[in-house]
């Protein structure tokens, strides 16, 4: 099958450029242009690194969730962040070439918004709406006013008991801005058209996969909860991950996803301890390259995934400072489900579940990837990119 | 290009019982592991994703994190052996010492809950 095989169109020569501590990292973004890049870590802090210098914003809050940039309209950039609770708006000042420290400062917040816990922040395509997504409910705000916003979904049932599946994540459509999408516990995706109804409680297009019944266990629900769904640039394909899988949906059939890659299918026979060590509650995020023809996830002991789209294999990358030269050239690794184990490979036994890469970024047109591994944060580009440089 | 799901298998729906016991340790490894935590778990609910288990995450608290603490902290135990996974999941504010490892996503009281049934 060639799952783990090399493959020549992925380059697999990647460096690692750059590396920098920033304590425990929980979002991971770079701008529409690509030239700067946005980290939020648990401390609450917001930093930023154009052109590899680290800058650090005064302020400490809890655990930033997510980064999303504005696109940008003139000289000043802005960005939100959003932690469990509060979405706020960041001014980014113009960086001048002496610059090696720049005070992020906060111009708005949009407090008091959501009960349950942020867990997505979506920047519109018109550049002035925004939503944000907690648990239970999607609420869509406009960038310049703070003190309310319009709910849009609202899951939430009458009696709590007949609770059944939480709102995951959500994102607006990248061209159409009446578009959105938003995932679920229960590993569905719905599509909502704001101009068919002021709330969109009822789904334009819902895409499930059947489940079959024969494998259905008692992990089968908990495996199939979405904790990451992103628009393909085109608009036209939705990648969405769940606890074992990512996968290519077509935005023209609901009926299942039209490409399936198996992230650690050797995890399958270690569900028992997963559920018992929380791992399987673990929410990885997913990315795709500028051309939507690479997709990328990440997995556990800072191994991260990439399948090439066009051949359908999959490559293995460890997120480590390789010993020794300063820019090494990654091997890909594998993992080995059982048996003796040879050179080169790890044991699923001995795999680390708490070095985990939950969030990444990748550059909206370069193949320059950004990894967050616990509290470093990785940096690496193809060869091609740094030989341009 | 779809990749077949691994693990998975259609199972012949005219072997006797037994044959399909058999059949399902040997295909489907979630069964295996499914059997292996209701037998640790004899109280464990049929029905995991159940509003209980969903609604002990909507409720799950605050960690309240203070950056001077954290870093106060981090100054003077550089030395200090971090404490087990999961072991414990106390209130992390004032004297204990929050580190990147013990900053975990859910509390104790899922996991013990959630086993409980």
């Amino acid at each position: 099958m060639g799952e783990d095989a090399d493959t020549k169109n992925i380059n697999n020569s990647f460096l690692p450029d750059y590396v920098t501590e920033a304590d425990v990292i929980s979002t991971v973004e770079f701008s529409h242009r690509g030239d700067l890049l946005a980290t939020g870590d648990k401390g609450g802090r917001v930093s930023h690194e154009p052109d590899f210098d680290y800058l650090k914003s005064l302020e400490i809050e809890e655990k930033i969730n997510k980064i999303r940039w504005i696109p940008q309209h003139n000289a000043a950039r802005f960005l939100l962040s959003t932690n469990d609770k509060t979405i706020k708006l960041w001014k980014v000042p113009v960086l001048k070439p002496t610059d090696l420290m720049v005070e992020v400062s906060p111009r708005r917040i949009f407090a008091n918004g959501h009960t349950y816990h942020v867990n997505s922040i979506s920047v519109n395509s018109d550049c002035e709406t925004y939503l944000s997504a907690d648990d239970l409910r999607i609420n869509l705000w406009h960038l310049d006013i703070t003190d309310r916003c319009f709910n849009i979904v609202d899951i939430k049932p009458a009696n709590m008991e007949d609770l059944t599946e939480v709102i995951t994540a959500a994102e607006f459509h990248p061209q159409h801005c009446n578009l959105f999408i938003y995932s679920s516990s229960k590993g569905t995706l719905r599509l909502c058209d704001m101009r068919a109804s002021a709330l969109c409680d009822q789904h334009s297009k819902l895409f499930e996969e059947p489940e079959d019944p024969g494998n259905r266990s008692f992990f089968s629900e908990i495996v199939s909860s979405i904790s990451d769904v992103r628009f393909s640039h085109s608009g036209r394909y939705l990648l969405t991950r769940d606890y074992l899988t990512v996968k290519v949906w077509d935005l023209n059939m609901e009926r299942g996803p039209i490409e399936t890659y198996q992230v650690h299918d050797y995890l399958r026979s270690k569900l028992c301890s997963l559920y018992e060590n929380d791992c399987i509650f673990d929410k990885f995020e997913c990315s795709w390259n500028g051309t939507d023809s690479v997709i990328m996830t990440g997995a556990y002991n800072n191994f991260f995934r990439m399948f090439d789209r066009e051949t359908g294999r999959g490559v293995t990358l460890e997120a480590a400072r390789e010993t020794g030269k300063a820019h090494a050239v990654l091997r890909t690794r594998r993992v080995r489900a059982g048996g003796k184990r040879r050179k080169d490979q790890v044991t699923v036994d001995s795999l680390d579940f708490t070095k985990k890469i939950l969030h990444m970024a990748w550059h909206p047109t370069d193949n320059i990837i950004a990894i967050a591994a616990t509290n470093n944060l990785y940096i690496f580009q193809d060869k091609v990119s740094y030989d341009i440089q | 290009m779809s990749e077949p799901t691994e693990g998975t298998k259609s199972i012949d729906e005219t072997s006797t019982e037994e044959q399909q016991e058999m059949e399902d340790k040997v295909i489907s490894p979630e069964k295996m592991e499914e059997a292996k935590l209701k037998a640790r778990y004899p109280n464990l609910g049929a029905k995991p994703g159940g509003s209980d288990l969903l609604r002990k995450r909507l409720q799950k608290g605050q960690k309240y994190f203070d950056s001077g603490d954290y870093n106060m902290a981090k100054a003077k135990m550089k030395n200090k052996q971090l404490p087990a996974a999961m072991a414990e999941k106390t209130e992390i504010t004032g004297d204990h010492i929050p580190t990147p490892n013990d900053l975990p996503q859910r509390k104790t009281s899922l996991v013990a809950s959630k086993l409980a049934g």
